[in-house]
């Protein structure tokens, strides 16, 4: 049953990544991309970690990627993409899948030996909130600046000049 | 049981294909979505690792990769979103100022 849903998920995340780079209308490219956080999801689920796969889909798939969908939108027709044979030279997608091709078997190559596997492993909720406030506090309070800092530029940066903000 | 490698060459395969994306695409909305996809493949490397070695800490790490990406979406599309307002389009074709 493990084997099936690793099989199937994998399967589904490949060909809607697939999907994700060669589809030439964004919004379809997006919803892609949101099957892939499913397929995730699910491959979270089946090496233990339940919060992780959870918070994959509320915060990235739920928020961050529907924040993308609606500036897809509002950009309306200044946002397709050109297709793939005016984009480039030909010369230019040959080279790029090679080197693609390649990257993704020389990683093959070198990742087939571990035969290790997998312990028997929960990152519940429990655990990863005593971490993250016990052993992991300096980093959870920079990343919470971070946002914080991020908020202040991208208001700062897309604000019309007016003066008032 | 799956042997870990599996889920590393998965990680592997759709970071070469967000790589790909980058590489193929012109809309600079687009290309930020690629880098969505490369930082998924990151993550499911962290958890895959962290499920290796029965720590917690690969999951905490994945956990601040995500609201960093987070953050970085944030930015990015106001970048977008200002190229878009100065040129009608955001096709990274015409991003050419700084072209010598």
């Amino acid at each position: 049953m493990t084997v099936f849903l690793f099989y199937l998920c994998s399967v589904i995340a490949v060909l809607s990544a697939a999907g994700v780079i060669l589809h030439p209308q964004p919004t379809r490219a997006l919803l892609s991309l949101i099957v892939t956080m499913f397929a995730l999801a699910v491959l979270y689920l089946l090496l233990g970690a339940p919060f992780l796969a959870m918070v994959n889909l509320i915060v990235y798939a739920g928020a961050v990627l529907v924040l993308f969908l609606f500036v897809i939108m509002l950009l309306g027709v200044g946002a397709k993409d050109a297709p793939l044979k005016e984009r480039f030279p030909l010369i230019h997608i040959l080279f790029s899948l090679v080197i693609g091709g390649a990257f993704i078997a020389a990683l093959a190559f070198l990742l087939r030996g571990g035969k290790q596997t997998l312990t028997a492993f929960e990152g519940t909720v429990e655990l990863i909130g005593r971490r993250l406030f016990t052993q992991y506090l300096l980093p959870f309070e920079l990343i919470a600046l971070l946002l914080l800092v991020g908020i202040f530029a991208a208001i700062s940066l897309a604000k019309k000049d007016e003066g008032d903000l | 049981m799956i042997p870990v490698s599996h889920y590393l060459i998965l990680a592997g395969i759709l970071f070469g294909m967000g790589l790909l994306g980058i590489m193929l695409r012109r809309n600079l909305l687009l290309i930020l979505l690629s880098v969505e996809l490369m930082l998924n493949a990151a993550n499911l490397t962290l958890i895959a690792g962290s499920a290796l070695h029965g720590n917690v800490d690969g999951q905490i790490m994945a956990f601040f990769v995500m609201v960093i990406a987070a953050a970085e979406v944030t930015i990015g599309l106001a970048i977008a979103v200002l190229l878009f307002r100065k040129e009608s389009s955001v096709d990274t074709s015409v991003i050419e100022n700084l072209k010598g």
